[in-house]
């Protein structure tokens, strides 16, 4: 075994992105979100209740950006990108890493930017693998970025 | 919800409160509906051997959901989680359907956490948690960590 030496093509998609893409948040989603998860949390499930609670609306779980909004297929585009490019057909989700920082409900408005920030060649149990992390900036109506993911996928 | 959780309830230590999954072949389709995430890993047998797994596995974003439900369910209403993270370390595969509505007997997750540290900065009373599923086997298949602010008492 050995790592995983990056050609050009793969060094090149460095810094390149997708967007933004903008999504309006729907209470339908987010319900169909929670009862996917198994969370039975009001604020997510119950408009009623979501209403009278500080928040005044059905809200979305944290995370609840990162799939059902951006990256969705939109990830599966960067994938088959980085295939092209030489690395290796097969493909796992290595991790995450979330950052909330402003609450996300119905009716927000989400620019979702996608950014390839850095593709590495290793040696890992897998084989020679590249390891792509992709960073999603999720920018609100009002201007705040409500949510930062950074995603790492392997391709081995 | 779980009655609410206060920032002096906490010490370095004190255990998150379990909570416990199943996965099924079917909750599997139903999150890549909910999710636009329709990746045939994980619901199409022949192309996920073809990736060097046993079968259909389940979605590395659906057991970091169970994380945040973990940990949204622990904080109560008034806390807030400030930024979580995880890594996939070992596969799990779903349980199979046996009728319309109920699977077959199979594994089961438990999504567990202690806190590492607990501190004020500013205005915000911090805890920040290690998390992770351990699966039937008790191995930890996913493993992470997570920061939430909770409500103080003395304010």
């Amino acid at each position: 075994m050995a790592e995983f030496v990056l050609t050009d093509s793969l060094k090149q998609l460095i810094g390149s992105s997708i967007g933004p893409i903008l999504y309006k948040v729907e209470e339908g989603a987010i319900q169909r979100y929670a009862k996917a998860v198994g969370d039975s949390n009001p604020l997510y499930n119950n408009i009623e209740y979501a209403s009278n609670s500080q928040w005044g609306r059905l809200m979305a779980p944290p995370g609840f950006a990162g799939w059902p909004l951006a990256p969705g297929q939109d990830i599966l585009h960067l994938v088959d990108k980085v295939i092209s490019a030489g690395a290796p057909r097969g493909n796992l989700d290595g991790g995450v890493e979330f950052e909330f920082l402003s609450p996300i409900g119905a009716g927000d408005v989400l620019a979702a930017l996608i950014r390839i920030i850095n593709i590495e060649g290793l040696e890992t149990k897998l084989g020679p693998t590249v390891v792509t992390t992709v960073e999603v900036t999720y920018t609100n109506q009002r201007g705040a970025v409500a949510m930062i993911a950074r995603i790492t996928f392997l391709n081995f | 919800m779980t009655k609410q959780l206060y920032y002096e309830d906490v010490d370095i230590g004190t255990e998150v409160t379990p909570l416990k999954k199943i996965a099924t072949t079917r909750m599997l389709v139903q999150w890549a509906g909910a999710t636009g995430d329709f990746n045939p890993l994980h619901y199409e047998e022949d192309f996920a051997r073809n990736l060097g797994v046993e079968g259909p596995i389940l979605h590395g974003a659906l057991k970091r959901a169970w994380l945040v439900n973990l940990m949204t369910e622990w904080i109560g209403e008034k806390g807030r989680l400030k930024n979580l993270s995880c890594r996939y370390r070992g596969m799990d595969y779903p349980r199979k359907m046996k009728t319309f509505t109920e699977p077959h007997d199979g594994e089961t997750w438990w999504c567990k956490g202690k806190v590492t540290k607990k501190y004020v900065a500013g205005e915000a009373s911090v805890v920040e948690c290690s998390i992770w599923i351990e699966n039937g086997m008790g191995d930890k298949t996913t493993t992470g960590t997570a920061a939430a602010v909770l409500p103080s008492k003395s304010k």
